[in-house]
């Protein structure tokens, strides 16, 4: 029998690569102390976590010293999204984090179970502006230039000749028929996850999205945690960053009513129970926190995995994290 | 046994609407706040055509029994295709559907790949590269020895390729079954 060594105590990426990460790093700290953003520190795990449908969270127990019957169960955090927004109800003005966030069910050239998140929030900031930083900040590490924008809107009419906002289901049910690759098994899904699928391939497939691109003004039934539009309540102040076909960085104008939180996470939950999923518990300090006045604020997160990634012009993220799910 | 597109890897055999896929290549693909689902490339067994092909993650697929044997050609009776398993001297007549475009490319001194589905031959793979004799072509041109142009030539399977000039009848050459082209001289 032939004998096999194994190499799995090795780390994924090349040293090579951990010194051009440490120093993408080190560069964005710069970014953020010569803007004079304070960096925090918040927990990974949390009391409460998202109830977004299509995020997984990871689940553990905690016990007490000593007391046998005491546990609670604590989840290690998707994003430092609510911790973060916390910090700003507390006053703290705008601040930046660099941490490791966890998704379950997530494993692929782009995904890792376990990834590294910049997130960033800017009090008075309004999602223009917080594009423009995001541009500002990617172009010190990949040089890509000035980034286009263009509406969500817009990329489907300029593309697929489709209204994304007012097309009927049948006729969108049509196009996803006549993707390259046959989609047909997804005419029953929902039109969001329709819209989804499309704009993925969009992505993946179009020359422009080759450069780096922000999309912008999600339709309200994506829009996660953002603000509605004033002049259009279509569409809610998300954006989306895109470069290379790799979904970079996602942001909002931050939702401040505390009453439309508690619906939309109802919502969410009412949808993870139609499609089989288990309900979360609403995390109430969150609410709480928002209830006490959230400043007028955007944020954003953005994939550092995968900057480094294309600042390496490498096609996968294990080649640039040191010891991937299957080796960790 | 039931496959996941998340479990899916290069070389499993699906059942997908009915037919058997070999997959090709599988890919996790999942935008940020919405549903994750599976990019797929994957080969139609029963007509060799690559496809494209976006799973739900919750989609299933039956693994497909499909069943690679080394075999020996025997002989053709006009209907079938006599292919004779090296081991077991078992016996297997494929018909034309299962042989294809591979009919030019069957010869009694080489081995081919003949591939089962549920115990019935649906496909046959020459080796990629056999060494085949020339048995018709043009006689060579004077002074074109070193090999400028090419001509028609038809080999002892039957197949028809492109070969330089300086070739004789009798001759062996070296092709390539998945381009059907001329790769060396065979002395």
């Amino acid at each position: 029998m032939k004998h096999v060594v194994d190499n799995t105590w090795q780390p994924n990426a090349s040293i090579n690569n951990l010194f051009t990460r440490a120093s993408i790093i080190a560069t964005i700290r710069r970014f953020f102390s010569d803007r004079n953003i304070l960096e925090v520190d918040t927990p990974s795990l949390s009391q409460a976590t998202v109830p977004d449908v299509h995020i997984d969270s990871f689940q553990t127990t905690f016990f007490k010293p000593g007391v046998r019957t005491s546990k609670k169960e604590l989840y290690l955090i998707t994003s430092p999204e609510y911790h973060m927004k916390r910090l700003l109800v507390a006053g703290i003005g705008p601040i930046y984090q660099i941490c490791h966030c966890f998704r379950n069910r997530e494993l692929g050239p782009l995904h890792n179970p376990e990834f590294t998140m910049l997130e960033w929030y800017r009090p008075q900031y309004n999602i223009y502006q917080l594009m423009n930083e995001v541009n500002e900040l990617i172009d010190k590490i990949i040089h890509c230039g000035i980034a286009e924008k263009i509406s969500y809107q817009d990329v489907f009419i300029r593309h697929l000749n489709i209204d994304p906002l007012a097309t009927p289901i049948k006729e969108l049910k049509q196009i996803v028929k006549l993707l390259p690759g046959d989609s047909s098994n997804f005419i029953n899904e929902s039109y969001d996850t329709l819209l989804q699928l499309l704009l993925s391939h969009l992505v993946t497939s179009l020359v422009e999205f080759e450069k780096p691109i922000f999309i912008y003004n999600f339709p309200i039934s994506q829009a996660s945690l953002a603000t509605i539009n004033l002049d259009d309540e279509r569409v809610a102040e998300r954006f989306e960053l895109y470069y290379q076909g790799v979904e970079l960085a996602n942001g909002f104008q931050e939702l401040t009513d505390s009453i439309e939180h508690r619906r939309r996470f109802e919502c969410d939950n009412n949808i993870r129970t139609i499609i089989g999923k288990n309900k979360q518990p609403i995390d109430n300090k969150f609410l709480t926190a928002i209830k006490q006045g959230l400043p007028r604020c955007s944020g954003v997160s953005l994939g550092v995995d995968r900057l480094i990634m294309i600042a390496l012009k490498i096609k996968e993220l294990r080649q640039v994290i040191t010891f991937s799910i299957d080796r960790c | 046994m039931i496959y996941h597109p998340n479990d899916f890897y290069s070389g499993l055999k699906i059942i997908w609407d009915g037919e058997p896929y070999s997959i090709e290549y599988s890919e996790f693909v999942k935008p940020g706040k919405g549903q994750s689902f599976v990019r797929v490339k994957m080969r139609r067994l029963l007509t060799g055509q690559l496809i494209e092909k976006t799973f739900k993650t919750t989609d299933t697929a039956e693994k497909a029994d499909i069943l690679d044997l080394d075999m020996i050609y025997l002989y053709s009776d006009g209907t079938f295709w006599y292919f004779m398993n090296k081991n077991t001297f078992e016996q297997i007549a494929a018909d034309i559907k299962a042989v294809g475009d591979n009919i030019r490319w069957l010869s009694n001194d080489i081995d081919y790949t003949v591939t089962l589905w549920n115990g019935k031959p649906i496909g046959v793979t020459p080796p990629n590269f056999v060494e085949l004799t020339i048995i018709s072509t043009n006689p060579p041109l004077k002074g074109d020895s070193i090999g400028s142009g090419n001509k028609l030539a038809t080999l002892s399977t039957g197949a028809v390729i492109k070969v330089p000039y300086f070739f004789q009848e009798g001759e062996k050459v070296k092709v390539n079954t998945r381009s059907g082209e001329y790769v060396a001289r065979v002395k």
